[in-house]
């Protein structure tokens, strides 16, 4: 278990705790509206596009690609120190909804604009863990 | 709403020091901007009856407006402070003038300030910086302020071929007019050498690509165009005012390559009854050198894309076609956090008034001011005309 007692751990609260329960089951959940089909991230309790109250958990296959990043040479806190240089990612999902991450696994300079990657999870306490993302075994799709 | 354009004036601006001034606390920088601008008005604080100031991080009130009338013994009928941020800071004057358009109160004083460089304790300052960005789907990652904005930066250089020189290209000309105005906080001239060779603080954002750090405030003083005739100095009128609102969190944003600028540029403009063309300076928010050129692009002064080329040209250059910054910005004059946004307005007043000695843009007489709040969030543009009817 990475030792991150000092870094900015999320904290659930109801809209979240399924999603953060996901995580910790090494599942990355979005949600989806039953009534108009759009995906969305993060969870909200109703659908974004629609407006619907009826929108539903459903497992992403976890694969996307680089909208943009950067390589944080300056670390946010001590607790981000060791890690620097460390890459702070938009990552679109196949599925359509962005969210921001880490790219791990890979030398920060070698990371492009574009390229597929693929979730991976790390365990930062009994109840959080974090998904990160590295660079696809193959290329999505 | 009822168009703003011609009805309210600026008849009082003024800025303190700024820089490092560890004389004076959060709460005195911001009531010495105000007295500052009632001098420069010429008016009592007895005729103020509207307050509008934003909290400080260093000395933050539950209210702090009231704060502030306590300190000053003022009692206006319209009293607010706002959360502030560099759009909401001229948001909040649109506000104001609306306030004043509809019969609220009179004249208003917004005033605003702030000691992050020496007024912050070591938790307030680490609080800070860990307290921007998503607290569950953003801030875990351990992104920077810069970190966001880079984020922006890379989009644009990938989308259009923008260049780190281009981006360093903006903090060389705000250094050229720092060094022209005696209150800036940095003003040893910079090359584009100088800002790729400072320290990368996150790719492709080097130290000189960031704004600077600051203690300091500013305050400027609002009454209808009507009452505007018998003030020390020449009136500055708000023309246009036009608000848009993207998003909160950049990993939410609808586009990294362009913002709700545009909105705020076209509202603005179309009540002004004005263009692009028409502006003869600009005060454009420059947190981040990537931030000025999408303002370029997205209120309409470049194509999309073609703002870097733009400015490594010289086109934002006192002799150039748009001057931008000419105090030198916050990545030179000075960023005491939330209030930076007021001292492109006291500027643009000050270029309206003829009042900016060696950087004067020459027959100024129509300014735009933008200012955006969040990680290109927030943003406000304004119109100021030297004459009522622009």
């Amino acid at each position: 278990m990475t030792k991150a007692q000092e870094k900015n751990l999320p904290r659930p609260n109801p809209e979240t705790a399924a999603y953060w329960e996901g995580c910790r089951q090494h599942e990355l959940l979005i949600q989806r509206c039953t009534h108009c089909g759009e995906y969305q991230f993060y969870p909200r309790i109703l659908c974004s596009a629609c407006m619907s109250e009826h929108v539903e958990w459903v497992q992403s296959a976890g694969l996307g690609h680089v909208l943009t990043f950067t390589i944080v040479r300056r670390a946010v806190s001590e607790a981000y120190a060791a890690e620097v240089p460390y890459v702070v990612a938009l990552i679109q999902l196949e599925e359509g909804p962005k969210m921001m991450s880490n790219l791990v696994q890979c030398e920060p300079d070698s990371v492009e604009i574009g390229m597929p990657v693929e979730v991976i999870f790390e365990d930062w306490s009994e109840e959080i863990t974090i998904p990160k993302f590295r660079p696809a075994a193959r290329p999505e799709g | 709403m009822d168009s703003l354009r011609g009805k309210v004036a600026i008849v009082g601006a003024a800025d303190t020091e700024v820089g490092k001034v560890p004389q004076l606390g959060a709460t005195a920088l911001c009531v010495d901007a105000a007295r500052r601008a009632l001098e420069d008005a010429g008016i009592t604080k007895d005729q103020v009856d509207g307050l509008v100031t934003c909290n400080s991080m260093a000395e933050p009130y539950m209210y702090h407006a009231e704060a502030i009338a306590e300190y000053l013994q003022i009692f206006p009928r319209y009293c607010i402070s706002v959360g502030a941020g560099g759009g909401t800071t001229f948001s909040i004057l649109h506000h104001a003038a609306s306030a004043i358009t509809t019969g609220v109160c009179d004249t208003v004083l917004i005033s605003m300030a702030d000691s992050l460089r020496t007024g912050l304790s070591r938790e307030q300052a680490m609080s800070l910086q860990s307290s921007t960005g998503h607290p569950q789907f953003e801030i875990p990652y351990g992104p920077t302020v810069p970190a966001y904005y880079a984020l922006i930066a890379r989009a644009h250089m990938e989308a259009y071929g923008t260049t780190p020189e281009q981006l360093a290209a903006v903090a060389v000309s705000g250094r050229k007019y720092a060094a022209l105005n005696s209150n800036a906080q940095m003003r040893d001239l910079i090359s584009i050498e100088d800002v790729l060779s400072s320290r990368l603080i996150a790719d492709p954002l080097h130290l000189l690509d960031c704004s600077l750090v600051s203690d300091g405030g500013a305050a400027v003083i609002l009454t209808s165009a009507d009452r505007a005739t018998d003030f020390p100095h020449h009136s500055v009128y708000i023309l246009g005012a036009g608000e848009g609102h993207g998003h909160e969190h950049i990993s939410q944003a609808q586009s990294l390559t362009s913002s709700a600028a545009v909105d705020s540029g076209r509202r603005a403009f179309e009540m002004a009854g004005l263009s692009p063309k028409d502006i003869d300076v600009a005060e454009l928010y420059d947190c981040f050198t990537p931030v000025v050129l999408i303002e370029l692009e997205d209120l309409g002064f470049c194509k999309k894309g073609e703002a870097g080329a733009f400015v490594e040209a010289g086109g934002t250059a006192l002799e150039g076609p748009l001057p931008v910054n000419t105090h030198g910005g916050l990545l030179s004059h000075c960023h005491p956090g939330n209030p930076g946004s007021m001292f492109a307005l006291t500027e643009a007043v000050r270029q309206l008034r003829r009042q900016a000695g060696a950087r004067q843009v020459k027959n100024a007489e129509v300014a735009l001011v933008h200012g955006q709040g969040g990680i290109m969030s927030s943003h406000t543009t304004l119109i100021l005309g030297r004459e009522r009817n622009g």
